[in-house]
């Protein structure tokens, strides 16, 4: 039986040498098992050295190996060429984002958003290590945990029609963070986070399209968190007006 | 102009982000650095899945904890480091609680714990089957808390400046630019993981190929250890893709093609009913350590009683008795991977699974300080060897290691920093330029190379299972031994489509095949002069273990042949060397 093949388009594009991004045709033999992956470390290892892309774990943790396969943002250790099949597979790099080499995207902006929400535990008073943990129960921890997921891979900002066109966006994983703090029965810095999550570039700006919530490799649902952070904004305004003086 | 810092943290995983954190908190006036050839998140931190070993239940005694590390470690752990090592933990995953890791809890609100293999009581605390992760991401984003602590993220470190006998710095290649740069420091501590990659079928991640070692191996410091190699029982065919151990610790079964749990031939204990309330039962059977049990699946193997597959012999794992709700609960991420990586869902079929390289117990030796022989040079976590692993390490203990240790690591690297305020600036940049001379033309600017990279790489790899797997003996070591250094002498030869400046990752890829090579000959080197058994070292044709003439660390050092491989012996203070005795619970 002669061996079965795959075509991939595969987005190209090394500054150093070229003014436009191109697209290369590569065949690659087709197996049942390889996910896209494992396709593009047969041509790199095989066929062209020179193709460049992120990737380590091939597990679906690690949040590397994000790109746009045939339009869509999927992790590529978590896409089967089989779902393809015949194939053409067109890989470009995530949406939305600078290319910095073929398949490899620029992430700073992303840096400093992650940031700007301060995703760490704010407390008034530390309690002392040797007093223990913090209780949590399991129905707080349940509270947060769904948006404690996120493994920052980027495809809800490839997805995301909001953050396409507003780069200033905050943009869901982020406000998915702030929004996990926010939840953490040991948090106490949702005031500190006000600011950024319900400025004029986050959580007033997403239109609910929810394509970030149906791009999450990790179910985090982002769109949903930003749904609760938009209540919770509308709660602040509405308290701030009647409570000017008020406590939190 | 070189980049200076007081402290310099070469790998952004767990224990470099610990190591991080605990340098800025011993003086908020440090300035701190981490260079990383990954974004902190992607490192392989990210993929331990279990838990995390440290007393804090009643029924529990740091003696247990102490007792159980050194036995699984088969006597070869240092005692003191293993004593500080678990008085430490608690304190340790406390911190990390207040931190923010969404630890899984009891009903009370306390952290709940898991048995682990090896571990006579359960102390395992863990965030579902997803610990490291949660580890990960609660340290990375708790750093970004401290403006003292700057980044160089998609930094490849290839050397240590190591000037008047101190270790003042790396040079560094940004990949976004493809310049190399020095970044001098008054202190450096190496968190760079193990090097899993030098074999063919392993768990690690692409990112794990023993740099930090290779780094300090050719400065001159020893590779504690190196023969010592863990396989995990249970890693997916084909991929290697890792099922955690929390499987069975949770209630979870190894059985045979005949559906027999084999592991009651092989000294473990007898096997309990699965719903026998006190299944599963501590240090026994599904519970034994994990060395042993990848033994026990190469003598069934031998035996015809494991299960042929497409990519060799399997038995399997099954663990559908618990039920879906506890699966779905406790170990999500097992049902996640066996659907998308086996095909299979496991609530109801049993999971395929056979030894897969995991975890290197050997590296860059250190003291209970985390100091290498190097002043100025620091180590923790994978990529160090400060012995509380031994012959083999408990599951749960590596992500309790590379927080106690990587906090001590920042630590004594602050305290040395602030003692040695003058840096030998002008000769480290005469050496930064010596090295951005050497990957130009070694690499960069060589055109009549022939060896392709990925050739090379399945050659290592293949001579290292064959010669340094499971088990080992005198012949096939020296094959191995053999082939890598004929492989050291073809990579002179090697040749790069990419001679580009920008993410040249086919440059980065063959500057982590020179360092996978360096760590490959020193574990087939040290394997092959330990004429003894222990632990994860199983030599057919020296079957014991010989206390007498091995009861000693190897350190493997750079030589301009082969390694040269000294011994040193262990620290035993209350725990006389015993037989290693599982399945008398």
């Amino acid at each position: 039986m002669a061996e079965r093949s795959i075509t991939l388009e595969v987005f190209r594009y090394r500054p150093d040498k070229e003014q436009e991004p191109t697209f290369q045709s590569y065949t690659v033999p087709y197996r049942e098992d390889w996910v896209v992956l494992d396709a593009l470390n047969y041509l790199k290892d095989q066929v062209d050295g020179s193709l460049s892309y992120r990737w380590s774990c091939r597990m679906g943790v690690c949040g590397s190996c994000g790109m746009m396969v045939n339009g869509t943002p999927r992790l590529t250790c978590a896409a089967f060429l089989k779902d393809y099949y015949p194939g053409p597979v067109r890989v470009e790099p995530l949406a939305n984002f600078p290319v910095e080499r073929d398949l490899i995207v620029n992430l700073d902006d992303f840096m400093q958003k992650l940031k700007s929400v301060k995703p760490w535990i704010v407390r008034d008073q530390e309690q002392p290590i040797s007093e223990g943990e913090y209780r949590q129960s399991p129905a707080e921890l349940a509270n947060y945990k769904q948006f404690s997921m996120c493994i920052n891979c980027m495809l809800c900002y490839a997805a995301c029609p909001v953050y396409g066109l507003e780069p200033e966006f905050l943009g869901p994983a982020a406000i998915a963070l702030a929004h996990r703090y926010n939840l953490d029965s040991r948090d106490q810095g949702q005031s500190l986070r006000k600011d950024v999550v319900f400025g004029h570039e986050a959580i007033w700006q997403c239109t609910f399209v929810s394509e970030c919530s149906v791009v999450c490799p990790k179910d985090v649902d982002p769109a949903g968190a930003i749904q609760q952070e938009k209540v919770a904004g509308a709660l602040d305004l509405v308290k701030s007006v009647l409570m000017p003086w008020g406590s939190r | 102009m070189a980049l200076v810092h007081d402290v310099l943290i070469i790998g952004g995983g767990g224990a470099g982000l610990r190591a991080a954190i605990a340098a800025v908190e011993a003086d908020p006036k440090l300035d701190v650095a981490i260079v990383s050839k990954v974004y902190p998140m992607r490192s392989h931190t990210v993929a331990a899945e279990g838990g995390t070993a440290a007393v804090i239940k009643e029924n529990d005694s740091l003696e247990e904890h102490i007792k159980d590390t050194i036995s699984g470690a088969d006597w070869l752990a240092d005692q003191d480091v293993v004593e500080l090592f678990v008085k430490t933990a608690p304190s340790e995953l406390i911190q990390v609680e207040h931190w923010g890791c969404p630890w899984s809890r009891e009903p009370d609100g306390r952290v709940a714990v898991r048995p682990f293999g090896g571990m006579r009581i359960e102390r395992t605390w863990f965030a579902a089957d997803k610990t490291g992760f949660h580890l990960l991401h609660s340290l990375f984003q708790t750093s970004l808390k401290y403006d003292a602590i700057k980044r160089y993220d998609e930094w490849f470190a290839t050397k240590l400046l190591v000037e008047n006998g101190r270790c003042q710095g790396v040079t560094a290649l940004e990949l976004r630019s493809g310049l190399m740069q020095p970044i001098l420091a008054k202190a450096v501590v190496l968190c760079t993981g193990g090097g899993g990659r030098i074999f063919p079928f392993t768990t690690n991640g692409a990112i794990k190929t023993g740099d930090g070692m290779a780094l300090a191996y050719r400065a001159g410091v020893p590779l504690k250890d190196m023969e010592f190699v863990q396989y995990h029982p249970t890693g997916l065919p084909g991929t290697g893709i890792l099922i955690t151990e929390a499987a069975r610790g949770e209630g979870g079964i190894l059985v045979n093609k005949n559906g027999y749990r084999y592991l009651q031939d092989y000294a473990l204990g007898k096997p309990l009913d699965v719903h026998d309330p006190k299944h599963p039962q501590l240090r026994t059977m599904e519970l034994g350590p994990r060395d042993k049990l990848s033994q026990c699946f190469m003598k069934e193997r031998e035996k015809g009683n494991t299960i042929p597959g497409p990519y060799g012999d399997v038995v399997h794992l099954d663990i559908r008795h618990l039920g879906e709700k506890k699966i779905d609960k406790k170990i999500p991420f097992v049902r996640e991977l066996s659907k998308n990586y086996a095909g299979i869902d496991p609530v109801y079929e049993p999971i395929p699974v056979r030894p897969v390289v995991h975890y290197m117990m050997g590296g860059v030796h250190t003291d209970i300080e985390a100091a290498t022989p190097l002043a100025g040079l620091y180590a923790a976590g994978e990529c160090a060897c400060v012995s509380v692993n031994g012959a083999n390490r408990l599951g749960s203990n590596s992500l309790t290691e590379l927080l106690v240790f990587g906090a001590r690591a920042g630590r004594s690297a602050a305290a040395f920093a602030k003692e040695h305020a003058k840096l030998d600036t002008s000769a480290l940049e005469i050496q930064a330029k010596d090295e951005q001379e050497r990957i130009r033309k070694n690499f960069i600017a060589k055109m009549d190379g022939k060896e392709r990279i990925a050739t090379l790489t399945a050659e290592m790899r293949t001579a290292m299972e064959s010669g340094a797997g499971i088990y080992r003996e005198e012949a096939s070591l020296k094959a191995t031994c053999d082939k890598i250094a004929e492989l050291k002498n073809r990579f002179k030869g090697i040749t790069l489509d990419d001679h580009s400046n920008t993410y040249n990752t086919e440059l980065t890829t063959a500057l982590e095949l020179e360092n996978m090579l360096e760590i490959a000959e020193t574990v087939a080197h040290s394997a092959l002069q330990r004429k003894e058994s222990r632990g994860s070292h199983q030599r057919t044709d020296h079957p014991k273990r010989d206390d007498e003439k091995f009861l000693a660390h190897s350190l493997a050092y750079q030589t301009d042949g082969p390694p040269r491989v000294e011994y040193k012996d262990v620290v035993i203070t209350r725990w006389p060397p015993a037989e290693r005795k599982y399945g008398d619970s």
